[in-house]
């Protein structure tokens, strides 16, 4: 009896150091990024484009502009088909074997190693035209984020009551009315929010976008040629040995993480709102 | 008209949906497309062959196989520990006040993309590595603490949400017998949660063995099987980074084309595995 | 103040102006309860839900105590101690007062461990020692006939009501002075109800039992004292056979004809 219970004591002593040691670490990186971050902040970051090390006019407008273009074009062409896809699944496909055939695979796509993603791209899109280019950069961040996109949608669409679309149907309305009209509608909230954490997920991917987008010094808009982005800007100012350079690393990480959390934090307030209602 | 309106929506719908699996299929075929030259140059003795000598043409994966087994052998077994203490903390024992704050702090943290703990690991972390075990701080062990800290927080978070399934009702019944808390964790929780458990561990692996970032700043990037898991290595995630956009000559190209695909096939093996044989029952957001 | 008619068996519990509070409440879901309970027979709880009988029952093995924030006021007398004291052993406690819940809650574990269980929990380790308790226990609720030659079987093989008795032989085999059920039948059919309630009169030999149930039938059927509640106050405890058919309180005639409820 009393050993059980001494027993009992340890264990619980020992879940709660493990618990303290995770935490410890986690808010230590999470000190490193916001100290280090702050340091290098300052207005230069966003006037001026990256520059060889020593140069005071150094900054990280081509790299943020780049990585937006990344983001939106990838954002452009995943959402759309991540939320056919599932709405397929939810509206069409239901329990079918196809269909849940369709989920295990984007399932799998989610978990898939981002950097075979970069590679499999490159094959397709870099190696046949000959040189890095941001459209190769879009496309790698897309199909990471069409799974996602893809799964939020059928669950979220799951969760709109039949009664309203029996509703729906009874008035006479074509399926796809009812799914774009009141499915849509009653599923937005969550969609929405599913939509943003994808972002934010593939906003952080720097493995597809190494031998893709590739990067670039100078600043552009156009997706044929290589392109920057914060992250990989930071993988390369990062494992080099300039000061300047390394600051300017820790500033795109500190763009970033302010980036990811901030989204993220936005998903929970809607997601909270939603429930209080 | 809207007839016509109506199936052009279904079969766009289904289309995309279709064009996942297509994706798939594509990322397989390519990746072999693209291997094969160093498929029929090396075959199966790529797996065991250290050499990895660029200038003789001759490339052997096994450095690469070798550290990513170890590293996230290492990754998971620092990570599942204390990501399942973690899981229990925050299932029995901490207050109700403190659950839902550090339960979204840990979410929170497995949101941070991964390059960052590798920027860390490679300015914080390998300093104290080096200074304790020698070495230069750039390595398999390195890289596998690394590791395991990138991948706790979401070992962590979907541990608990598999331990939080166990009904209140199951957990008060053992209590209503004079059973400790830890009674009640043993005996009750982990075994009913027992599959989602193993399931969140290998699906967590799964992550560990594909990641990149965290481990590219950190691992050294020497092409050898190291003597101590201290001094310098590579694994597959990390010869692509850094490796694929130098790479000249088609055998080159080639045989990292065929760390990609053994890099693929694990991953698939090893989540499929998770989500179908341990998580099919307890589909949830991940 | 609540009607309260003679015990003349000996008590088993004594229960004194017990209030009770869950957490972040200031209003008691229990107020001021004072409530005899009688050794080696039945009482039932009835009254319409929210009334507070589950709330009560849960108080006697403290069950409470899991979900923090929760507090009690008064005294619970058992074995001559205030079991709502702070240095009360939890665990000693609920090993003498056991309780078997609303749905069967068999472990993720075969039908012999689940048996096994609470005696494992006291450290019974000898092999014969417990296939005979568990043998026991089994024989006790009823069910050994019917799980003899498949004890090596998960318990959620079972069917529901064969579940439950699984629950109530995994209660008796630590042998506890008192057996609490909340409502134990709820989920179950009406042949396997019928068995749980023979099988209640049957452990009153050894043990005192409190039951809530929703049913009044059920109490009428099986209780010796019932005791009604309503809003968390206790309205009237009474012999059954007279409290169903002449009760003393208003609320509780009412109660009883199915003015509501």
């Amino acid at each position: 009896m009393i050993k059980r219970k001494i027993i009992n004591n340890i264990v619980l002593a020992l879940s709660t150091l493990s618990a303290l040691i995770g935490l410890f670490f986690l808010f230590w990186i999470l000190w490193t990024l916001v100290s280090k971050g702050l340091d290098a902040m300052s207005m230069k970051i966003f006037i001026y484009d990256t520059a060889p090390p020593g140069r005071e006019e150094s900054g990280l407008r081509n790299a943020i502009v780049g990585q937006l273009i990344l983001v939106g074009v990838a954002s452009a062409i995943g959402i759309p088909l991540g939320i056919l896809a599932g709405t397929y699944l939810s509206e069409y496909g239901k329990n079918s074997k196809f269909a849940n055939f369709i989920r295990d695979i984007s399932d799998i796509m989610m978990s898939a190693p981002s950097i075979v993603i970069g590679a499999f791209v490159y094959a397709i899109l870099v190696a046949p035209v000959g040189h890095f280019n941001g459209w190769a950069g879009a496309v790698a961040l897309a199909i990471m984020m069409v799974p996602i996109v893809l799964r939020t949608t059928d669950d979220m669409l799951n969760l709109v009551p039949q009664q309203l679309r029996e509703a729906a149907y009874a008035l006479g309305a074509p399926k796809y009315k009812v799914i774009i009209q009141i499915v849509y509608r009653g599923a937005k909230v969550g969609v929405i929010t599913g939509i943003l954490l994808s972002i934010a997920r593939i906003a952080g991917e720097t493995a597809p976008l190494l031998f893709t987008s590739f990067n670039n010094n100078f600043f552009t808009t156009n997706l044929n040629e290589a392109m920057p982005s914060l992250t990989v800007t930071m993988f390369n100012f990062a494992t080099s040995p300039y000061e300047d350079w390394i600051n300017l690393g820790w500033a795109a990480a500190f763009i970033l993480g302010v980036f990811v959390l901030s989204v993220n934090i936005l998903g929970r307030l809607i997601i909270k709102k939603r429930k209080v209602k | 008209m809207q007839k016509i309106v109506d199936k052009s929506f279904e079969y766009l719908s289904k289309l995309s949906a279709i064009l996942v699996l297509i994706v798939l299929v594509t990322i397989f075929w390519v990746l072999f497309e693209e291997a094969k030259p160093a498929i029929e140059a090396f075959g199966i003795d790529f797996l065991t062959n250290s050499k990895w000598a660029p200038n003789l043409e001759i490339f052997g994966g096994a450095p690469a196989i070798f550290g990513s087994v170890v590293s996230t052998f290492l990754a998971m077994i620092i990570a599942t520990p204390i990501a399942i203490g973690i899981a229990i903390f925050l299932t029995e024992i901490a207050f109700e006040k403190l659950k839902t704050p550090i339960g979204t702090a840990i979410e929170m943290l497995a949101a941070i993309p991964s390059i960052i703990y590798g920027m860390w690991g490679l300015f914080y972390f390998a300093p104290i590595i080096r200074e304790w075990f020698g070495g230069n701080g750039l390595g398999l062990l390195t890289a596998g603490i690394v590791l395991s800290i990138m991948i706790l927080p979401f070992m962590a978070a979907i541990t608990r949400d598999s331990m939080n399934t166990t009904p209140d009702i199951l957990k008060e019944s053992a209590y209503a017998l004079g059973a400790t808390k830890w009674d009640v964790i043993k005996d009750v929780v982990i075994p009913y949660a027992k599959a989602g458990i193993i399931g969140s561990i290998i699906l967590a692996l799964g992550r560990a063995i594909g990641e990149t970032m965290a481990v590219t700043f950190v691992m050294g990037n020497v092409h050898k099987i190291p003597d101590s898991i201290v001094n310098a290595a590579t694994s597959i995630p990390v010869t692509l980074a850094n490796e694929f956009t130098e790479a000249d000559g088609d055998l080159y190209y080639a045989s990292l084309f065929y760390l990609a695909l053994i890099l693929f096939v694990i991953s698939f093996v090893v989540i499929a595995t998770a989500k179908f044989y341990f998580l099919r029952k307890v589909r949830k957001e991940i | 103040m609540a009607t309260i008619c003679k015990i003349k068996d000996e008590l088993e519990i004594d229960i004194k102006n017990l209030s009770f509070y869950y957490a972040k409440s200031d209003k008691p879901s229990l107020k001021n309860i004072s409530m005899p309970i009688a050794k080696n027979r039945v009482t039932a709880l009835i009254g319409p839900s929210g009334c507070g009988k589950s709330t009560l029952l849960r108080t006697l093995n403290r069950i409470h105590d899991l979900y923090p924030g929760n507090r009690y006021e008064g005294e619970v007398i058992f074995e001559g101690r205030n079991i709502l004291d702070k240095n009360i052993d939890l665990i000693d406690l609920r090993v003498k007062i056991g309780m078997i819940f609303q749905k069967p809650t068999p472990f993720p574990m075969s039908i012999f461990d689940n048996v096994a269980y609470g005696l494992r929990l006291q450290g019974i380790k000898n092999r014969s020692e417990l296939e005979g308790r568990v043998e026991e226990a089994l024989k006790g609720a009823a069910l050994w006939n019917e799980v003899k030659d498949r004890l090596k079987e998960d318990g959620n093989a079972l069917s529901g009501g064969q579940q439950q008795r699984l629950c109530i032989a995994r209660a008796v085999a630590v042998k506890p002075k008192v057996l609490l059920f909340d409502e134990p039948t709820s989920a179950l059919d009406p042949i396997s109800t019928q068995a749980i309630e023979e099988l209640v009169i049957e452990l009153k030999k050894d043990m005192t039992i409190v039951i809530v149930t929703h049913n009044m039938q059920q109490a009428a059927r099986i209780s010796d004292y019932t005791a009604f509640m309503y809003l968390g106050e206790l309205v009237e405890l009474g012999v059954t056979e007279e409290f169903f058919v002449n009760p003393k309180e208003r609320l509780s005639e009412e109660y009883i004809t199915g003015k509501f409820g």
